[in-house]
């Protein structure tokens, strides 16, 4: 029987370093320019939260628009420059600016650095048992490459003509002649929508740091016994992400440097000759393709949605068995569908472009192999069923975010069939409908995931609880208000409501789908107000602000998310044709004020009586393992020290062996335990798991 | 082989799946097949009806929240639109129940261990088999589809003749006049009062028509669109016609639809082209022949 010293002193085991090295030196290396992968895990998460807290304001000025077209924008509207000098309303300027930047803010600095920087970054080490990434210092300057990133970004919404305002996609020529001729940035020419371009092939090259280093990492430093197929499976979605992200994003970093040349250099790479814009023509000699830069964006950008999915998918596969107390179902299934799903998004980008222009042939083609992508996404759905099938399951916050994950999910992905289907994609493309399917995977999948990925590892990364009570509140209320906002996408898409578009009352025939508009931003306003009692969760838990003030702050966030229901129920009651009572109140008519004021009201005292009920108590100490979780990063003391394991861990079995017949006394059975009394050793190398 | 009471359930639900959605499939291919008669045949005979009387013909009424049909191509992909949505729905509905069901018969009860296996085999090729199908079919039924509506070799040979080109933020629209040939035009000549930049003098385009964000065709033919767009990318969308087509600077792209209803249209344009992208909307009206051809002669340029 061999020992463990004799297991990491084998000629071709991988190389452990025994010793630790010393801890950083000072303030500025252990907080800001870090090496350690669980502190830029954190300066990712704090940039995506600010960022995500920008994004979802840009969303609601949208939908207000939308909802109350030409009306006065509150608070706002008296203070943005562009908006005081409409009167007070938004002008079509700016709901060109703020859809683009909604979409670019929330995936490039939203769901991608939440997903992969954040959790990528704190799972991958602490999970295969090393102590950091292979490269540290790759690492740190993969998060301060996007910090430039986002300070232009940022910036480009203070430069003359405003930021980039052809859509999140950026399709010349309309990204080609936006912000032409104005003196932009300190005169330079350069405008917002340069800045886009420079921002985003900053953050392109953040990712590809990112994915190097991921790679490398999983591929060579797990700890003796951690086989590929005993990686927990968050951690195997992370490795395809990043074989996605290396492949796809030169792509879309040509693209976005031939733009910037075409507008700048004279070049034509997109732009055919004879262009008119507004009588006069564009210098540009042409010769140029229009759909090249489609073809190369999508090349990227349809990997990229892969990459917004698969590590949620990964991290619920992670959840789902912790608070069912079972090993996954179809452990292989779920990593080799995602291996599945990578490979076959190399060969689907065409679908973006079924109405485009390209030769109908190609429609034919990229339908088969869209069609065929939905199968690694329906085995997952049915895996995750199976892992709750039989199972003893607990309710905890991070448990409902991973359930409302896969009910959202499927939702998502069935929608996408109807787009798959070319002929139908010729009526709902560029309508609501691809909308609605872009928030169901994106905010029913990738936020409900990153919600579940948060409050499961809190702990882990500071060392404290979230509040229970308050999580499941802000759950609740965010589940029922975002299916409210985005489930009306599909209805007001298949009635031919067009995207982008600043005012839908000019068309007659979407007048009739106005109410679902005003319906649908008022669920949104609600969504927006959930995510406050999420913010004061988090940071009430990190400085563990555990006064009457904080408690109070809580109750009063929760409750008034309750109450605000109110407008919501009535438009609905008022819709089944029951009028109960005229009532204006705060500027919000109320048809059905009997029915739903009180209704709002006795949500509300619901609410707020269950906070106190439960003597709200914000980051009490956590402990190793609160979970009773069997992966490597729980068996290390709670916030992880900074060389993460002081004794490289030696692994004996998957991470999944919950309710263990070999173990009656306990329900889990963590990865550097053995299973039976007498440990035995796996091979090293690629020998099966259990 | 012996099935556990929640394995024959499972079985149930698949089996129910299926047969539900052979029983939609059935059910939309028998309607389909009553109303589809060649395309010209009931065209002529719907003009017949509509021009004696004087009334509209509808093909079918506005179903849930579709837009009305009003060419040949909308029941065709409204037809597969509810076939995926039976399909999806089903499976929705199932997914769901069972989610929930398990949620609340599997929640933690005291002294109750979780069940302890890794996977089925059986199972994981059975969920990837019956999807499959079902998607192959669905890619099958498609196609056809999208073969009808967008090969060239599927096209029309006659039909009315229109260019559509789009600008920031109009619809120009020309038609052939008499001579059914369209004018050269010159690029270097576009201007604000000329903007399809016709050649001066050109003997086939003196009789063109011109209009802007008008769009005449006549009920008894098909239309066959060259569309192009003069600056940026704009998507000449016709909700009601189920068409669809992304118009690109740089391309002439050829294609074709065939209303079934006679009456005022709206032109949407649904690709993000700048500022003025929310109000370009155009107008097309189907006339029956007759008043398409006085149409023509009224607008016909003077000579």
């Amino acid at each position: 029987m061999t020992t463990y010293q004799e297991v990491i002193h084998k000629p071709d085991a991988p190389h452990h370093e025994d010793h630790i090295h010393p801890p950083p030196s000072n303030w500025f290396t252990h907080y800001v320019f870090s090496q350690d992968h669980k502190m830029i895990a954190k300066q990712f998460l704090f940039t995506a939260l600010g960022f995500f807290v920008l994004g979802g304001v840009l969303a609601l000025l949208m939908r207000w628009q939308l909802a109350w077209p030409g009306s006065v924008i509150p608070i706002l509207g008296s203070h943005v420059q562009g908006f005081k000098d409409a009167g007070g309303i938004m002008p079509p300027e700016a709901y060109a600016y703020i859809f683009s930047q909604h979409g670019t803010i929330m995936i490039f600095f939203v769901i991608i650095p939440m997903l992969v920087g954040v959790f990528g970054n704190f799972l991958i080490p602490l999970q295969i048992g090393c102590r950091d990434m292979a490269f540290p210092l790759l690492n740190a300057l993969s998060y301060w490459c996007i910090v430039p990133g986002a300070v232009i970004m940022m910036a480009s919404f203070f430069i003359d003509g405003g930021p980039g305002a052809a859509g999140w996609t950026g399709y010349p020529p309309i990204s080609r002649i936006n912000g032409l001729g104005l003196a932009g940035f300190m005169g330079t020419g350069l405008t917002g929508q340069d800045f886009w371009i420079i921002s985003l092939l900053f953050v392109g090259f953040s990712s590809l740091m990112g994915a190097i280093n991921y790679i490398t990492t999983i591929l060579n430093m797990r700890a003796p016994g951690m086989t590929m197929h005993r990686m927990p499976l968050a951690v195997w979605t992370l490795l395809v992400t990043s074989v996605l992200t290396l492949m796809a994003i030169p792509s879309v970093t040509g693209a976005l440097v031939m733009l910037l040349l075409d507008r700048h250099a004279g070049t034509s790479f997109f732009l055919p000759a004879n262009e008119v814009i507004s009588g006069e023509h564009l210098p540009n000699t042409g010769g140029g393709q229009v759909l090249l830069w489609q073809h190369l964006f999508w090349f990227y950008s349809h990997p990229a949605v892969y990459i917004m999915i698969l590590p949620g998918m990964g991290m619920v596969s992670d959840i789902l068995p912790v608070f069912a107390r079972k090993p996954v179902f179809g452990y292989r299934a779920i990593a080799y569908s995602s291996i599945g799903i990578a490979s076959l998004g190399f060969v689907v980008w065409g679908h973006h472009m079924f109405q485009s222009g390209m030769n109908p042939k190609l429609g034919t083609t990229f339908m088969i192999g869209t069609m065929f992508i939905a199968v690694p996404s329906a085995i997952k759905t049915f895996n995750w069923l199976g892992t709750l099938w039989g199972g003893s399951i607990r309710f905890t916050v991070p448990m409902l975010n991973a359930i409302a994950f896969v009910a959202m999910f499927a939702i998502g992905g069935l929608s996408g069939i109807f787009m798959a289907s070319t002929p139908v994609d010729i009526f709902i493309h560029d309508t609501y409908f691809i909308v609605a399917h872009i928030h169901y995977v994106l905010f029913g999948g990738s936020v409900f995931a990153i919600f579940a990925g948060i409050t499961y590892w809190y702990p882990k990364m500071f060392g404290k609880m979230m509040n229970e009570p308050l999580g499941k509140v802000h759950f609740w209320l965010t589940l029922i208000a975002y299916n409210c906002t985005f489930f009306p996408m599909h209805i007001v898409g298949a009635g031919g409501m067009m995207r982008r578009i600043y005012d839908p009352t000019q068309y007659a025939h979407l007048r009739h789908l106005q109410p679902l508009n005003v319906f649908m931003t008022e669920a949104a306003l609600i969504l927006g107000i959930a995510q406050v009692c999420f913010a004061l969760n988090f940071f009430f838990s990190l400085f563990r602000f555990n006064n009457v003030i904080g408690r109070v702050l809580a109750i009063v966030a929760g409750a008034f998310g309750a109450l605000a229901y109110a407008p919501l129920i009535d438009m609905v009651v008022a819709g089944l044709g029951i009028h109960a009572g005229h009532a204006t109140i705060l500027g919000i008519q109320f048809e059905a004020a009997g029915i739903a004021i009180p209704l709002g009201l006795v949500a509300a005292a619901w609410t707020a009586w269950y906070l106190v009920r439960s003597k709200l108590s914000f980051g009490a100490a956590s402990g190793d393992n609160p979970w009773q979780a069997n992966t490597l990063e729980w068996q290390i003391p709670s916030p992880a020290p900074y060389y993460n394991y002081e004794k490289i861990p030696l692994v004996y079995h998957g991470p999944y062996e919950y309710s263990s017949p070999h173990d009656v006394n306990s329900d889990y059975l963590p990865q550097n335990s053995p299973m039976d009394a007498a440990p035995r050793l796996a091979e090293i190398g690629d020998a099966v798991g259990p | 082989m012996k099935l556990s009471r929640s394995n024959k359930l499972i079985w149930a639900f698949f089996v129910l799946a299926i047969f539900w959605s052979c029983a939609a499939f059935a059910q939309t291919t028998e309607t389909a097949a009553s109303t589809a008669k060649p395309a010209a045949e009931q065209t002529t005979a719907a003009a017949a009806v509509a021009s004696a009387s004087g009334m509209k013909q509808f093909v079918r009424p506005t179903n849930w929240w579709l837009p009305a049909s009003a060419s040949t191509f909308a029941p065709e992909i409204d037809r597969i639109f509810y076939l995926i949505l039976w399909v999806t729905g089903i499976v929705f509905v199932i997914v769901e129940v069972m989610l929930v069901y398990f949620l609340i018969k599997y929640r933690a009860k005291p002294g109750v261990r979780a069940k302890y296996l890794h996977g089925n085999h059986k199972l994981e090729l059975i969920w990837t088999a019956v999807p499959s199908f079902i998607l192959i079919v669905l890619a099958l039924m498609s196609q056809i589809t999208w073969a009808s509506v967008r090969y060239p070799t599927h096209a029309p040979t006659n039909g009315m003749k229109v260019e559509v080109m789009g600008e920031q933020f109009a619809w120009n629209v020309r038609f052939a006049g008499p001579d059914g040939k369209f004018g050269r035009t010159d690029a270097s000549k576009m201007s604000s009062e000329n903007p399809w930049g016709r050649v001066e003098g050109d003997a086939d385009g003196k009789d063109d028509i011109i209009t802007i964000n008008d769009l005449h065709i006549p009920s008894d033919q098909p239309c066959k669109l060259l569309l192009t767009s003069k600056d940026v990318i704009h998507s000449f969308f016709l909700p009601e016609f189920r068409f669809k087509q992304d118009a690109v600077p740089g391309l002439g792209i050829n294609v074709w639809f065939q209303p079934t209803m006679e009456g005022e249209f709206e032109i949407a344009c649904a690709e993000f082209c700048g500022l003025g992208h929310y109000r370009m909307r155009g107008n097309l009206t189907v006339d029956s022949p007759a008043k398409f051809q006085e149409w023509l002669k009224a607008n016909a340029p003077s000579q």
